[in-house]
């Protein structure tokens, strides 16, 4: 067949929400775009372990150490899910976390922020989790239908993860003075990053319509930007602490709420590598990657020793008699 | 008075076992995000979480057997955990060394998974229903611990030359910490030490049998490290005093 | 402003050198991928989950236990090394699979049956 008609038939079917499967035919610019797209969402569930992670062993009570641990786990169950997914697209994961490592791969600009007190985890739950959510909803009916069934998966996990953080929030709002304060401080740190997370305003965005088109994204970045806006204020009113614009304000005529302009050269500062933690965070990551080569290697070593060797293990093959 | 020193006696092991497995679910939940490939940052994140859940249920009924000693007793698994300073912790002095790299902490957890193993497995004749509970939960978990780390201890014990020295180090640092796993119950002694020869015998590498033993976490006399860690662990309850979390 | 985007949303970060720290790539061996199954139910048929690496089948399984059931997700796993699953390839699916459309006897509905017949 030729490349005009399997394209045709491509686009037929996307447009009528049939989901692609790796091993149908597809356009190399699809392909590449979904393996930077589900790799860089990959990485950010990585590096965004980092953040967290940095209050596990200074988590206040012994519940929220064990729901902390559980939450940071999740992000690396889904950064699997998702190198998985990408792993169809005929890439490898060693070749993605070598992209991630050598700084050519990007990840999400949040996890560049510092972690600066216990109410930063409840502040990341609530508005990084929040964003994330709001982005990765409609990634559930994205076209390629492997990385749908890991957004799926992915979407089921997580919603313990939002309230988690709003619950840490709500605990320090209704405790001692020093606590509220705790908590306003997270918000006004993490305010405008978690609005930077929806990327660049639309007319900035000029591959949005393709992506659309490809039914990798469903919605605009200031679409889910306003979503995102609309849901929070009446949250941070319930716990009584303060959205730090002082732009912010219901517009009748909108049926929404106006913010104020994002800050773009901080955006742009932090994709660029010169937010608060870039090399700190990808220090960490290189560091995790080589000390665990030895064990990697042990581990490889040791299979090929004793490759296709099941005899006098426990191990039984599906369909060996017990 | 037999009974009330019976009550004592039962209190200081129970927070014996929450102080044991607090202070390794810690250590190991020091790795999470920094794991050698993300599948073995997920594995030991669970032991971890197992580890901290069984710390909670031991802690909660040390509180409970406090408070039936003296009425006034009304604490909680955060006050034992977050107000108590370093002599007053009874683990190993084994569970609260620094994790070193990726094999030392299997080693130590397998090390550890071991003595749980056979030790929960004689609570099971306990007396006290309550404790008969937790570890009978407690076992499933910690006999698939005992089976990944032994599996990674022949893995790491039998992989590379690298992997076999680094173990073999490994084995050097840890085993004088092992005497006390068993110095206050000799009859776990026999078990602990085959199941322990039957996985370095598979990982190729041998016991320290001539090291000399130290001991002392159970009377509260730590390492150096004990306290870094409750610094740490301990800073939030102890900053802010009396607030909820 | 003038900057020049190539694509951008919420994973989905436009490349470039800068920021990254510059690591000398050793040569990384690759650890196979491994198909995931699990029976979610005593009864039921194992289905695939998802997949993930391992050097070996015990590790595999353990992995599987570790990254697909940490929800009570299953009671029995399987696991296959990916390079032994042999799938149909879509350019067949016509041949294979449309034939089947017009078999609709195969299905009980075909079958026009008085209401009086009961448990049938």
């Amino acid at each position: 067949m030729n490349e005009d008609v399997l394209l045709t038939t491509f686009d037929e079917k996307v447009a009528a929400e049939i989901k692609i499967e790796p091993k149908d035919w597809m356009p190399a610019d699809y392909r590449k775009t979904l393996i930077r797209q589900i790799s860089q969402h990959a990485h950010s569930e990585i590096v965004g372990m980092l953040p967290e992670a940095n209050w596990i062993t200074r988590a206040p009570s012994l519940r929220r150490k064990a729901t902390l641990l559980a939450k940071v786990q999740d992000e690396a169950g889904h950064g699997l899910y998702l190198y998985c997914a990408a792993e169809t697209l005929n890439i490898t994961r060693e070749e993605m976390v070598s992209q991630l490592l050598s700084g050519t791969a990007k990840y999400s600009s949040i996890f560049n922020y510092p972690t600066l007190s216990w109410a930063d985890m409840g502040a990341i739950g609530w508005l990084v989790d929040g964003a994330a959510i709001m982005n990765q909803v409609p990634l559930c009916r994205a076209s390629f239908a492997p990385y749908a069934r890991a957004m799926v998966r992915i979407c089921k996990e997580e919603s313990f993860h939002q309230r988690q953080g709003y619950e840490i929030l709500l605990a320090l709002c209704n405790g001692s003075k020093e606590q509220k304060a705790m908590a306003q401080d997270a918000l006004n740190r993490w305010w405008w990053p978690s609005l930077m997370m929806f990327g660049p305003n639309d007319d900035a965005s000029p591959h949005t319509a393709q992506s659309m088109k490809w039914k990798i994204k469903r919605f605009t970045n200031d679409e889910l930007r306003q979503k995102f806006v609309d849901v929070c204020v009446p949250q941070a009113a319930l716990l009584g602490i303060n959205i730090p614009d002082p732009d912010l304000k219901w517009n009748e005529a909108k049926g929404h709420y106006d913010f104020g302009e994002i800050n773009w050269d901080e955006f742009w500062n932090v994709v660029k590598g010169n937010g608060p933690c870039n090399r700190e965070r990808l220090a960490a990551r290189v560091k995790a990657h080589e000390e665990g080569a030895w064990v990697r290697e042990a581990a490889l070593a040791y299979a090929h020793k004793k490759e296709n060797n099941l005899t006098g293990s426990k191990l039984k093959r599906a369909y060996e008699p017990a | 008075m037999e009974q009330s020193n019976n009550l004592q006696e039962q209190i200081e092991m129970v927070m014996h076992l929450a102080d044991n497995s607090l202070i390794m679910g810690h250590r190991l939940s020091e790795w999470t995000g920094h794991g050698p490939a993300l599948e073995q940052d997920i594995a030991l994140t669970n032991i971890a979480l197992d580890l901290i859940g069984q710390a909670r249920l031991f802690y909660q009924h040390a509180a409970h057997l406090l408070q039936m000693q003296d009425d006034k007793n009304c604490l909680t698994e955060d006050d034992l955990a977050y107000l108590r300073d370093a002599p007053e912790f009874k683990n190993f002095l084994l569970v609260e060394l620094p994790n070193n790299d990726w094999g030392n902490t299997i080693l130590k957890t397998f090390f550890f998974s071991c003595w749980q193993y056979f030790y929960y497995k004689s609570l099971l004749n306990s007396a006290d229903e309550q404790l008969v509970a937790i570890a009978e939960k407690s076992l499933k978990e910690i006999a698939y611990h005992v089976r990944w780390s032994s599996e990674w201890v022949i893995r790491l014990g039998d992989g590379t030359p690298e992997s076999h020295d680094k173990m073999q180090h490994a084995v050097w640092r840890l085993w004088p910490y092992t005497g006390e796993l068993t110095a206050d119950k000799p009859e776990l002694l026999e078990c602990w030490r085959q199941k322990v020869i039957e996985v370095f015998t598979e990982a190729t590498f041998s016991t320290e049998e001539k090291a000399y033993m130290h001991k002392g976490g159970k009377q509260g006399i730590h390492t150096e490290h004990l306290g870094y860690l409750l610094a740490e662990m301990q800073f939030l309850q102890r900053a802010y005093p009396g607030c909820t979390w | 402003m003038n900057i020049q985007l190539r694509k951008f949303f919420y994973g989905d970060i436009p490349e470039g050198k800068e920021g990254g720290a510059t690591v000398v790539q050793k040569h990384e061996p690759t650890i196979p991928l491994w198909e995931v199954f699990i029976r979610s139910k005593q009864g039921l048929d194992h289905k695939h989950a998802g997949s993930l690496h391992a050097t070996d089948a015990k590790m595999a399984i353990e992995n599987a236990r570790d990254v697909y059931t940490r929800r009570m997700e299953g009671v029995s796993i399987w696991v296959v090394e990916s390079k032994y699953i042999h799938a149909s390839c879509p350019d067949d699916a016509e041949m294979l699979f449309d034939p089947a459309n017009d078999k609709v006897y195969r299905h009980p509905t075909f079958y026009d049956l008085p209401d009086e017949v009961k448990y049938m």
